[in-house]
Formats: structure tokens, sequence, C-alpha cells
């Protein structure tokens, strides 16, 4: 029975980490092909969130996590146009502070539209409780947002891989030169990705906004778990963020079952363990500068 | 990061230093013994007070009610014509933990030359401001934290508390408990915020659970940056208990009675601390059980049902209880002020002990207790509604009867003093 239970949280942690991965992925995918490091990623989830629950009134669950997203996504184009644009080539320090300029302006923003008190988000009642399987207990929901992760995922793989969309934008993330001499401009593929990043981070928004406290702040807790994922897995590579966030998920379920108290600390010890045996993350490319 | 607001009815900024005002004070008081009452009224400067609150973290959302209540107080105060004549002027700031709430309460009180201080929410913030206000000899009115503890071993003689402490809280839902057979012989598995606040309140609980025949099967531990629950959640089934106790605080409240609801694990949940913003915020269909409260809105007095509508006018939604304690807080301040015609510490210390009595919208009337500096004062449980039977969160909650019960003596919930560890 004891390891039914183990086994139960490591399962369990692999659906958080899942969660972790869309916010995480989108995070890394901005770096990789903007060279931005994108502090206000968490006001986009957070945004995410907030959209879905002023959506879910008129719409209802499905519809409202289906289109709010693409509602923070549409914000992003702007995002990219007027702001991000400007940074491209400059010192990376200058996009970090605006970034997180950014993420301030828009929790105060948050708070003058919906006040500041936390807004109620539930869950229909059909897609409530638990199934058991085997011995083993899972939440109906979870599984229902591992499916969505795994398709939103699996079409990301395909669009980065499988298309011209996903060429041009893996040549602009190894030498922006050379596409640019090939006569393709990279700006509206720049977009799009922003428009993807920032979509994915609204997509986690809008679900887990029926299952945690929906308040301004918000972004800013998801914020230093999504960098961790990114860190440990190593900038600018999918499968290492995959690997990360499934990793983080599975060592806090893990921890929590042995030493509950160490569960916060675990992914940061995890960070430190990896960064200490490999300065350019789990499956990084290699930066010159932290590995001679 | 910072907030900072002033009331926007206070009055000119004073231009005197601290120390022409406390010896202006010090001789308007000379002159108001002398039996020159007028004197106090022609003190000029408004008084101001060094209002600290959670606005960001886990506690962040219950700061902001804060803020609204006392704010709101200090506008009423002044409308109709201040504290011993003279205006409020309110400086309400984030404390955002422990340390900086102290530096903030330190600036405050050097800098900004502020009476005193009043505030916080977070017991183990409140703790180092009580330090920073023992220091310098102001007046600390701890407005929200719960901790035995400040009524306890770290006591103060500065510092009074306002909100009802962890084993009144323990002592209401108990009650209430009891009636329904759901403590005796029954196995609680406890789920508790990691700080001061949260140890303190599972002692509390411990106890109860010891003097009630009820065995506690397991005790979990939650740091409060922790927002996703579901692994405690598999622990739980996996203790398989009678009931699920929590003993958690701010946004951890919330976020956990949203997970436990998406599990649907058939155990029933109780708590021993629970702010109706958090209720609030669980949404329609995921809260359910028995919970303290030092206020709710429901309250049936005149008193409460106008302050309710007042706030109403002003904020344009329904006041939490942290926005009534704070509200209250400030007015008793006032009164103290008032009373003595002084801002002064020692002569609102003096006052505050004498066992004055205070309206507080309650059906008695509150009063601080002189051996640990404690408002007593009525205290209520109330219950979650049946899903179905409401459609609204601000109408899910059912206030049950005050604590103690009318024939009670109002102390009978609040820990003992004799053989307490507050020394003052």
């Amino acid at each position: 029975m004891q390891i039914v239970f183990l086994l139960e949280q490591v399962v369990n942690g692999l659906v958080l980490g899942g969660y972790y991965l869309l916010i995480a992925l989108g995070l890394s995918l901005i770096f990789s092909v903007g060279g931005i490091v994108n502090l206000a990623h968490g006001a986009f989830y957070a945004l995410g969130a907030y959209v879905f629950v002023q959506l879910s009134a008129p719409l209802g669950f499905t519809a409202a996590v289906a289109v709010s997203p693409i509602a923070v996504a549409l914000l992003g184009i702007l995002f990219e146009r007027f702001i991000l644009r400007r940074f491209y080539n400059e010192d990376p320090i200058l996009s970090l502070l605006v970034t997180f300029g950014l993420a301030l302006v828009a929790e105060q923003a948050i708070r003058m539209i919906w006040g500041a008190a936390p807004l109620p988000a539930t869950l229909p009642q059909e897609i409530r409780g638990s199934v058991i399987v085997g011995n083993m207990l899972f939440s109906k929901y979870r599984l229902l947002m591992l499916l969505v992760i795994a398709v939103a995922l699996a079409g990301i793989w395909l669009l980065l891989n499988r298309t011209s969309f996903g060429r041009v934008v893996r040549a602009g993330i190894q030498d922006p030169d050379m596409v640019a001499a090939l006569g393709i401009r990279l700006q509206p593929y720049m977009t799009a990705v922003v428009m993807l990043g920032v979509g994915l981070a609204a997509l986690g928004g809008a679900m887990f906004a029926p299952i945690t406290t929906v308040h301004p702040a918000m972004g800013s807790e998801i914020l230093t778990i999504a960098f961790v994922v990114v860190i440990i897995g190593g900038l600018g590579s999918f499968w290492g963020v995959v690997l990360a966030a499934v990793l983080v998920g599975v060592t806090r379920g893990v921890t929590i079952y042995f030493a509950p108290a160490a569960s916060e600390a675990s992914m940061y010890v995890l960070m430190f363990l990896v960064l200490l045996l490999r300065p350019r993350g789990l499956l990084g490319e290699s930066i010159a500068k932290f590995e001679s | 990061m910072t907030n900072y607001q002033t009331s926007r009815l206070a009055g000119p900024k004073s231009v005197l230093t601290r120390r022409t005002a406390l010896m202006l004070a010090g001789g308007t008081f000379a002159a108001s013994t002398l039996g020159a009452p007028a004197l106090v009224r022609a003190q000029s400067g408004p008084i101001r007070i060094g209002h600290l609150t959670p606005m960001t973290g886990f506690l962040g959302t219950l700061g902001g009610w804060a803020v609204e209540g006392a704010q709101l107080a200090a506008k009423e105060i002044n409308a109709a014509g201040g504290a011993a004549g003279r205006q409020i002027e309110l400086m309400s700031e984030d404390s955002i933990n422990p340390e900086n709430g102290a530096t903030k309460a330190q600036r405050m009180l050097e800098r900004d030359g502020v009476d005193f201080l009043l505030g916080e929410i977070s017991s183990a913030t409140a703790l180092a401001i009580s330090e920073v206000a023992a220091r310098n000899e102001k007046l600390f009115v701890a407005v929200g934290p719960r901790s035995d503890v400040l009524r306890g071993e770290r006591c103060s003689r500065y510092m009074f508390c306002t909100d009802i402490p962890n084993t009144a809280m323990v002592n209401a839902v108990g009650t209430a408990l009891k009636q329904d057979g759901m403590v005796e012989g029954k196995k609680f598995f406890t789920l508790t915020a990691d700080y001061v606040f949260g140890h303190d309140l599972l002692a509390a609980a411990k106890s109860f659970f010891a003097a009630n025949n009820a065995e506690l099967i397991g005790d979990e531990l939650i740091a409060t940056d922790v927002t996703d629950f579901s692994p405690f959640i598999l622990k739980v089934r996996q203790a398989n208990p009678d009931v699920v106790c929590l003993n958690l605080a701010g946004n951890q409240v919330t976020n956990f009675v949203k997970q436990y609801a998406e599990f649907g694990l058939p155990y029933p949940m109780v708590g021993f601390n629970l702010n109706t913003a958090d209720a609030w915020a669980a949404g329609v269909g995921n809260l359910s059980g028995t919970w303290p409260t030092v206020w709710l809105d429901s309250v049936e007095t005149p008193e409460s049902q106008a302050f309710v509508e007042r706030f109403k006018a002003e904020y344009g939604k329904i006041p939490e209880n942290h926005a009534w304690i704070s509200y209250i807080a400030v007015q008793i301040a006032a009164k103290a002020i008032s009373e003595t015609g002084s801002a002064a510490t020692p002569e609102l210390i003096d006052y505050l002990e004498s066992g004055a009595k205070f309206d507080i919208m309650k059906a008695r009337q509150a009063y601080f207790r002189p051996e640990d500096h404690q408002l007593i004062q009525e205290a209520y449980a109330f219950t979650v509604k049946e899903p179905g039977s409401y459609d609204d969160v601000q109408t899910m909650l059912q206030l049950d009867g005050a604590v103690p019960a009318p024939d009670a003596p109002l102390d009978s919930i609040y820990p003992s003093v004799e053989g307490g560890s507050c020394k003052l």
C-alpha cells in the first residue's frame, strides 16, 4: 500500500509538472527567439485567469478556457509590437527592467480593473471529484488538464519541427543574420512566437483559475517556478524545459511524501544541484561564458 | 511596490518638529489639568498614526480590506471634527514581512514622527513591530494578528490586541462542533500554516482535542507560499480521518478548499481560522463546514448594519471582517485620544487599561483586559449553507449565535490570565 501512495504522489507530480511546463515553455520560447528575459510572463498568466473568470459567466466553462488564451495572445501582439521589439538588439538588462516594470504595472492594472479582492471561480459540477484507478486516486479535472497540456505540447512540437514556420523560427534562433540574408523578414515570426508564448501562459492561468486563488499577485507566484524550470532545463531547449518541468513536479511530490516541510525548498535544491554539475542546464546549449 | 496613502480629509501637514509637538502636547496637558480645556482644541496639527498592514503576499488580499476599513474610520472621525479637536492623519503602508514591517515602523516613529502605530495582520510581523514600539516607548494597536503568543509570553506593555486570539477561535468553533457531535472520539487530520500563527493555532487545537477526547492522527505543516495542495490532499486520503481540520491562513485557505472540492474527498472539513474574504474567494460550492469569526456582515445589531451601509456607500461592496476590525481599532484609538485629550503613549495606555468600554457594534460592549491587553468581546461561529441553497458567495455564510452564551462571562472563551505567561 505504501508504494501505491508514493506512486500516486509521483503521478500527481507529473500532472503538476505539465502545468509548470505551460508557463515555462512560453518563457523559454520568447527568450530563445528574441533574447528577452520576460519578467512580465507571470502577468499574462494572471490575465489569463482573470479573463477566464470574466468570460466564464457569459460563455460557460469550456468556451471560456478556449477563448481567454486567444484574447490574451492578441494582447501579446501589442506587447511585442510596442515594447519588446525595441529591445531585441539592446543589452538584455534593459528588457529585464522594462518587463519587470511592466509586470508591476500589469498587477496594479488588474487591481484597478477587478479590485484587490480575489475573484471567485469554480469548476462545473460534472468535472469535479476523483477517479480511482487500481488503488490510486486522481482528480478528474487534473487528468483533463493533462490531456489539454499534452495536446498543446504536441501541437507546438509539430509547429516547430514539421512546418516551414518552425524552420524559420529555428533558423532565426541559430543565425538571424543568415535568415535575413536569405530575404526572410523575421519580424512577423517574432510576433507569432510572442503570441504563442503569452497564449500558453494564459492557458495555464485559465485552467488553474477554478482551483487556485485568483488574485492580482498570482503572476509573481508562478513566475519564480517557471524560471526555476527554465534554468534547470537549459535555456533554449524545448525538451529540456519538458524534462525539467516533470522533474520539478515529481521532486515536489516525493518530498511532500517523505519530508513535507522541505517541499518548497526541494525545487531550489534541485536547481542548485543541476547548476553545480551542469551550468548550462540539463539540455541547454553551451554558454561559453559559464563553461570554459 | 510601496503603497503609501494618507487620509484625504486629513488636515494640513504639521510644520512642527516632533520635539516642539511633544512640548506643546505636554504644555497642553498641564494647561488642561489647570482647567483650561479650550486650549486642547486650540492645539494645531494632525494626529499622525503609522498604519502598517500586508498589501502583498499571502495575506495581501486581507490587507486591502484593512486599509479600506481604517481609512473610512479616519475619514468619518475627521468629518465629525477629529479626535480631541485634532484631525487624524492615517499613513497606510505595506508591511511585506517581519523585517520590512519593523523597518517601516522604526522609520514612521523616527522620521515621520507618528504619534503611535496601528495595524498588522501577520502575527510574525506584529511581533517584530511590537519590539520596535517597546524600544521607542510608543503605543502599538495590534489590529488583526491572532496568535496567543502576542497575549502570552511575548505580550508587551505597549501592545494592545483588538482581534480575537487563536484560543477564542478554537473555542468558538469547538462549541459549535461539540453540539453536532463532531469532536468526541473523532479522528482529526490537521493542516497548519508554517509560521508563528499556525503553530500557535495548532497548539490551541491540540489542547482542545485533548480536552474533548478527540484524536489527532496526522498533521502537516505547510509553507505560506504553497499554492498547490494536491500532494497534501492525497496524504489526507491516505490517513483516512473522520474530520479534516484547517489551521491555514490567508490565500492558503482559499487554495486548499478549492482543491479539496476538486478532488471531492468525503471527509467533512472544519477550520479554526477563516476570513470572510478567503471564504468569498473560494467561490460557490467549494467551501463547507463550520468556522470562527470575529465579525460578519450579517451580525444583527443596528450599528453593524449601519456600518455595512456606510461601507457600501463608500466602496461599493460589503465589508470583510478585516475592514471591520481595522475600522473599530481606529475608532477605539480616537476615543482614547478624545477621552484623555492626548495622543501621548502613557496617557493612552492608562486609559486603555482602565477597563473603559467600547461600543464595537456587537450586542455586548468590549473592553481591554489589563492583564494581557486583549480586547474582550463576543466571537461567532458560522456555517456554510448547503450547496444549491444560495447563489451568491456573499449570502452563503450562516451566522450562528454569539459565543460565549449571553449568560456566560465574556472572557470565558479567552485564555486564562491566571497562571498565564503574560507579565506586563
